[in-house]
């Protein structure tokens, strides 16, 4: 049955009473090719410019590598930390109706709107040494700003409200019959959301995951400012291509760029694969 | 298991949708709350769950007062009207779930969960089932697996929220049926809320009629509907007309005379007629009786219901004549209820 319904869904789409199809596809070919897919092809076409032997030397690069490995491991390490946090805000703010809810709502998508170099400014001079969170943290020895945990102190920043905008909605929906149900079965109320509430929450969750993860790699405005970019230590890969920019070393740039992309689309379709098994099995 | 509603009151913030509510539903018992919306049957269901808690009043289940016990601690099997499956979980997990989530101390082993969920699969008749997910049922093959899921945890009492409300016509007769048979097999003590009184005359014991908040009448088909105790229940359970009279020395009159109805215990003064439309005598000429000339006529399946006009305010009754029976428009036809009765105006 399932093996049907996936053969049904690669048939080429017939025109329904829904008209506009051939339209609005077109319309969505020319723009996503104009937007999305001419940029990206010139990025491959100038890295594969470089020849093999060049862009394998640039990729194996031990600070190319450190780069990667910071920027990749810092946005996996916020998207995570987000995902338990930010799932906890959307419950909060959709199941408890407290004075404020609104004000602390709004207050969620201020990491879209503010400017990321104004977050980064503002986030290092709290978590610096002689920061109001930061001055806490020295006697303990712990040092977040200009190292890579303050990379994922801003990362967090940034991501927070993918997570809480992707899960929130899906909170709004469950039904509360659903969780009436478990009580009368005689569950706990951990059981209720371990069992329950939890697996039906995880597409959004990952999807929420995959947002903040993604605009964590891609993150450079408000991280370079409190990373303090020591090459091999707490350099992104993103500053990395700007500095090589600068140098006027395109073929590098280009290079390291390509990598990203392709590790991130990588883990996107992972991704998304995952949420299409999830989504056909739990309907 | 007998369960025991005392005196119960319940309030959401001010308004209050039940009013000092008394049952007692026996042990082994189908029952049915019946009234419209919002007349708190949804209510008393949920407050013998233990879903609410009654602002004022007790709970008893045999001996025992419910009141005190949380939700998990009580017990019951609940059937919701729009199944509240786990989506994520196959028929045969949400079957098992009340049963998983036990303590360890008093859960059954794996494959003794599997057993029950199979078994209980084929009492429902959704045997091989087991590992669909609910998206992949039909809504009456969900309710059964919701029915199912409910009757796992061995419930002290079953409880079903219009369960078969988001149904469409034959298969709620059909699952109509079939929860008789359960009901009838298994023997639990069985409360269901509907708002179909076809479902509730048919399937239940006895039948609870309510309306705001309040029960009107408690009784077996046969009571509620030859003996309505109440202008509501009369207008409730099955047709009926009705007709403004007055009571006077133990006659029934229309406005200024007497239309052959002796109503010897009704107390004096304005009243109201109730008499079921199929229930009437035809007659050929009128000496203290009902007569009026007919307004509409409509074909109702096996019969012919005819709107008359009465008296002098042209009072509109309907009652049912055989379909090969000459009244037209404008023909006068007099008639007399066999069975009926008369509420004085201030019950209403």
């Amino acid at each position: 049955m399932t093996t049907a319904s996936a053969q049904a869904g690669w048939r080429f789409r017939k025109p329904s009473v829904i008209p506009g199809f051939g339209l609005t596809l077109g319309f969505s070919l020319v723009y996503l090719t104009l937007i999305i897919l001419i940029p990206l092809s010139g990025l491959a076409w100038r890295s594969a410019s470089l020849g093999w032997i060049d862009f394998w030397a640039i990729a194996t690069d031990r600070r190319t590598v450190n780069a990667l490995k910071i920027s990749f491991g810092t946005a996996l390490a916020a998207a995570l930390i987000n995902v338990v946090f930010g799932t906890i805000v959307a419950w909060v703010l959709v199941r408890y109706p407290f004075p404020g809810r609104r004000i602390v709502d709004a207050m969620v998508d201020l990491p879209f709107a503010l400017p990321t170099a104004v977050a980064g400014i503002a986030l290092t001079s709290l978590y610096a040494p002689k920061g109001w969170v930061g001055s806490l943290l020295a006697p303990l020895g712990m040092k977040i700003a200009y190292t890579p945990a303050g990379i994922v102190v801003a990362l967090v920043f940034i991501g927070l409200p993918f997570v809480v905008r992707t899960v929130q909605p899906i909170i709004e929906e469950i039904d509360k019959e659903v969780e009436e149900a478990a009580a009368t079965l005689g569950a706990t109320r951990w059981q209720t959301i371990t069992r329950v509430l939890f697996p039906g929450l995880a597409p959004a969750i990952v999807t929420g995951f995959a947002l903040a993860f993604a605009r964590g790699v891609g993150e450079y405005g408000s991280v370079i400012f409190i990373a303090g970019n020591l090459p091999n230590v707490s350099e992104i890969a993103p500053l990395l291509i700007v500095i090589r920019l600068e140098e006027f070393n395109y073929p590098a740039a280009t290079a390291i760029a390509a990598i990203m992309l392709v590790i991130s689309f990588a883990m996107l379709l992972v991704i998304n694969l995952l949420q299409a098994w999830s989504r056909k099995r739990y309907g | 298991m007998q369960v025991r509603v005392e005196n119960v009151r319940k309030e959401f913030d001010t308004f209050p949708a039940l009013h000092d509510v008394s049952l007692d539903i026996r042990s082994g018992e189908l029952i049915a709350l019946l009234g419209p919306s919002g007349s708190g049957k949804t209510t008393l269901l949920r407050l013998i769950a233990g879903l609410e808690q009654p602002t004022i009043g007790k709970i008893f289940f045999g001996d025992d007062d419910a009141s005190e016990r949380s939700i998990r601690e009580r017990n019951v099997g609940f059937v919701f009207q729009h199944y509240a499956l786990f989506r994520h979980m196959t028929v045969a997990d949400n079957i098992g779930f009340g049963l998983k989530v036990r303590p360890s101390a008093t859960r059954p082993p794996a494959e003794e969960i599997r057993r029950r969920a199979s078994t209980l699969l084929d009492l429902v008749q959704l045997s091989g089932l087991e590992k669909r997910y609910p998206a992949q049922l039909s809504g009456g093959q969900r309710q059964r697996v919701a029915l199912a899921r409910a009757m796992a945890i061995e419930p002290k009492v079953l409880l079903l929220d219009e369960p078969f409300g988001a149904l469409d016509a034959q298969v709620r007769r059909e699952l109509r049926r079939w929860l008789r048979e359960i009901h009838d097999a298994t023997g639990h003590t069985t409360v269901f809320v509907t708002h179909d009184q076809e479902e509730a005359l048919e399937l239940a014991d006895r039948v609870v009629v309510m309306s705001q908040g309040r029960i009107e009448q408690v009784g077996t088909a046969d009571e509620v509907y030859d003996q309505p105790n109440s202008p509501f229940v009369y207008g409730f359970i099955g047709d009926s007309s009705s007709l403004p009279v007055k009571v006077e020395d133990g006659q029934v009159w229309l406005t200024d005379r007497p239309i052959g109805l002796a109503a010897p215990d009704a107390p004096a003064g304005p009243a109201t007629l109730f008499f079921r439309p199929h229930d009437v005598e035809l007659l050929d000429e009128c000496a203290g009786c009902l007569a009026g000339t007919v307004a509409s006529s409509r074909r109702v399946a096996g019969t012919k219901r005819v709107e008359l006009e009465i008296g002098g305010h042209r009072e509109r009754v309907e009652i049912e004549l055989p379909v090969d029976h000459p009244a037209a428009q404008k023909s006068r036809i007099a008639f007399r209820p066999r069975k009926w009765k008369v509420f004085p105006s201030a019950a209403e």
